[in-house]
């Protein structure tokens, strides 16, 4: 296991470093599609029934199969598999801006527009900062299943830490297996942590005073 | 000013919230709409800033019919003060103090010259306004919901309900507020409530309304001599129309002179002056005699008893009545917040006299044993001088 660690020092650090930006590509274009996405559907409560009830549905689908499905559309590499990881990185945090913005207290709503405030007011000025917390854990649940996900990104030439699984299922080396297993739950954890600092730095300070 | 001609909102499944309102608000009024829930009060100011638009019916602004204005400006010129407080958790006092403003472009610095004027407007230090609603006690919290809706020198305050939420006694202290800013700033405020004392105390004119209907719409004094009918008189309370029937007396025929000091003199002179006149409150003044605070015994002992000037030792927060004030309101308020005393001032906040527990109690042996006066005169008198020195 050691060996493992030593013998392959430059390969690990080129491969976590293609992991990781290939999961933070996907996860940043969720974010931009999924957020304003969200506000739009909290505004239209009967198409955000069908919109999360489809984006759902590419939830259930098997990863593998998702990538596997890219294949003869956009061949094979690091795009494909950004694509489909990004499609996976929609769900969470659709639903959570969703919930967020639904979950603004309404008195506080009524307040802004009450005193003059248009929708895009409202929506930048109370909404939206309110809503951070809840958008916030959405990103991080879906950092963290991307992370996982982006190991089977390999298996369509994206390279990544999926590159020690399967070359150890193809060679029989449990190391190479468990060596990379543990890498990729270790780059989970430090980005789940890396964005729970970003989470409390953009919280409105409001929201974290103490009595 | 305002204008409301045969308003009248009628909800889906044709229930009528609102039904052919007409009544006319001048300007610096105080206006109180109340009425038990589902009476349709609310909805009626609603309608003012358009938050609920009219089924039928208009309401002119100045001669300018409201439908025909923008909405969201319409409501930049009319400040509104909600039942939950409602203040931006995540904004600054400031920041929630000048939220008008900001929408309406102001620069910085008029809008901090803002923020500081107002807050002080309502007795709270500056300091204040960097930290975050949740530091602030609920109380404290509608202080700046209030001047919130004053912000941007808006006319016409809507209140729906706001100081429903409060406890009895911090109610107290910001109804008196209310009605002070709004005389000395002229503004004209229209107050949905449930609670006939607030209306009584604050309102102008009451408009009682019932199943979305006018019941009575009358000065306070004109509706408690005489209601409109058998629902005016239940939704008043028996007890507060035999209390309206004597003759009213106010706190300028009972009062007495009180003894007060200016605010440059010495802890020294004061507290000599106090023995002398063996009173344990010594209310201060400015040169102008305008009420400022007031010293009573803790003010020498206690943590403050190394401070030197009046200035640093006196209480600020004094609870006072105004010249020409019933009696029975004064009274309510000693009893409310079990004061021993209360000065009166006129209207100029100058101090003029005051009103002690013995006071109020010979005032109402007065009215029991009232045809034997040459006898209690004297005894009158008597606890009278007693009284300044209590």
């Amino acid at each position: 296991m050691i060996d493992f660690f030593t013998q392959n020092i430059s390969d690990i650090v080129l491969k976590t470093w293609e992991h990781f930006y290939i999961s933070i590509i996907a996860l940043l274009l969720g974010a931009i599609v999924a957020i304003p996405l969200g506000v739009v559907l909290s505004k239209t409560t009967r198409l955000a029934k069908i919109i999360l009830a489809i984006t759902s549905v590419f939830q259930t689908l098997p990863s593998l199969a998702i990538l596997a499905i890219m294949i003869p559309f956009l061949g094979v590499g690091k795009v494909p598999a950004i694509i489909a990881l990004f499609i996976y990185t929609l769900l969470p945090i659709l639903n959570n801006t969703f919930i967020g913005m639904k979950s603004v207290n309404g008195d506080l709503k009524k307040a802004g527009i009450s005193m003059g405030m248009t929708q895009m007011q409202s929506v930048w000025m109370v909404e939206l900062p309110l809503a951070i917390p809840v958008i916030m854990a959405g990103i991080r649940l879906s950092a963290v299943y991307v992370i996982a996900w982006a190991t089977l990104a390999s298996y369509i030439g994206a390279g990544g830490l999926g590159d020690f699984v399967f070359n150890g299922l193809n060679l029989y080396q449990t190391d190479l297996i468990i060596g990379g297993a543990v890498l990729v739950t270790v780059l989970a954890l430090l980005t789940d942590f890396i964005l729970s600092k970003l989470e409390i730095w953009v919280t409105p300070k409001g929201l974290k005073v103490e009595k | 000013m305002l204008s409301i001609q045969n308003l009248t909102k009628t909800y889906r499944g044709g229930k009528k919230a609102v039904d052919n309102l007409t009544i006319d608000i001048e300007k610096g009024e105080f206006i109180a709409f109340i009425g038990t829930s589902g009476s349709g009060k609310t909805t009626a100011l609603r309608m003012i800033n358009r938050m609920v638009e009219p089924t039928s019916g208009k309401i002119l602004l100045d001669g300018t019919d409201l439908s025909k204005m923008n909405p969201v400006q319409l409501r930049r010129q009319i400040g509104y003060v909600i039942q939950q407080i409602g203040l931006m958790p995540h904004m600054t006092i400031r920041d929630n103090i000048t939220l008008v403003p900001k929408l309406l472009k102001w620069d910085k610095e008029e809008k901090n010259k803002v923020a500081e004027r107002l807050i002080e407007l309502v007795n709270l230090p500056t300091s204040y306004l960097d930290m975050y609603p949740a530091q602030l006690s609920g109380g404290q919290q509608q202080r700046i919901g209030v001047v919130r809706a004053l912000a941007a020198n808006q006319d016409i305050i809507l209140m729906d309900e706001p100081f429903g939420a409060l406890d009895p006694i911090t109610r107290d202290t910001l109804q008196d507020l209310m009605k002070d800013l709004q005389v000395r700033l002229g503004k004209t405020v229209i107050f949905v409530t449930h609670d006939m004392d607030e209306a009584i105390k604050l309102a102008d004119r009451i408009c009682i309304m019932h199943d979305g209907k006018v019941v009575q719409f009358d000065t306070p004094d004109n509706i408690l001599s005489n209601p409109a009918n058998d629902f005016v008189r239940d939704f008043i309370g028996s007890h507060r129309l035999i209390q309206n029937k004597p003759s009213v007396k106010t706190v300028d025929e009972v009062m007495i002179n009180p003894i007060s000091i200016t605010i440059e003199k010495s802890l020294d002179e004061a507290l000599r002056l106090m023995v002398s006149k063996r009173v344990d409150t010594l209310f201060v003044t400015d040169a102008d005699k305008r009420l400022i605070g007031f010293l009573n015994v803790e003010s020498f002992t206690g943590p403050q008893r190394n401070r030197q000037s009046i200035d640093e030792v006196m209480q600020r927060e004094v609870v006072y009545v105004k010249t020409g004030t019933k009696l029975q309101d004064s009274v309510r308020r000693i009893l409310k917040r079990n004061l021993q005393n209360i000065p009166v001032v006129d209207d100029d906040k100058r101090l003029i006299g005051l009103i002690t527990r013995a006071n109020i109690v010979d005032t109402i042996y007065d009215t029991i044993w009232g045809d034997e006066k040459e006898e209690n005169a004297l005894l009158v008198n008597d606890i009278t001088t007693e009284e300044e020195s209590v």
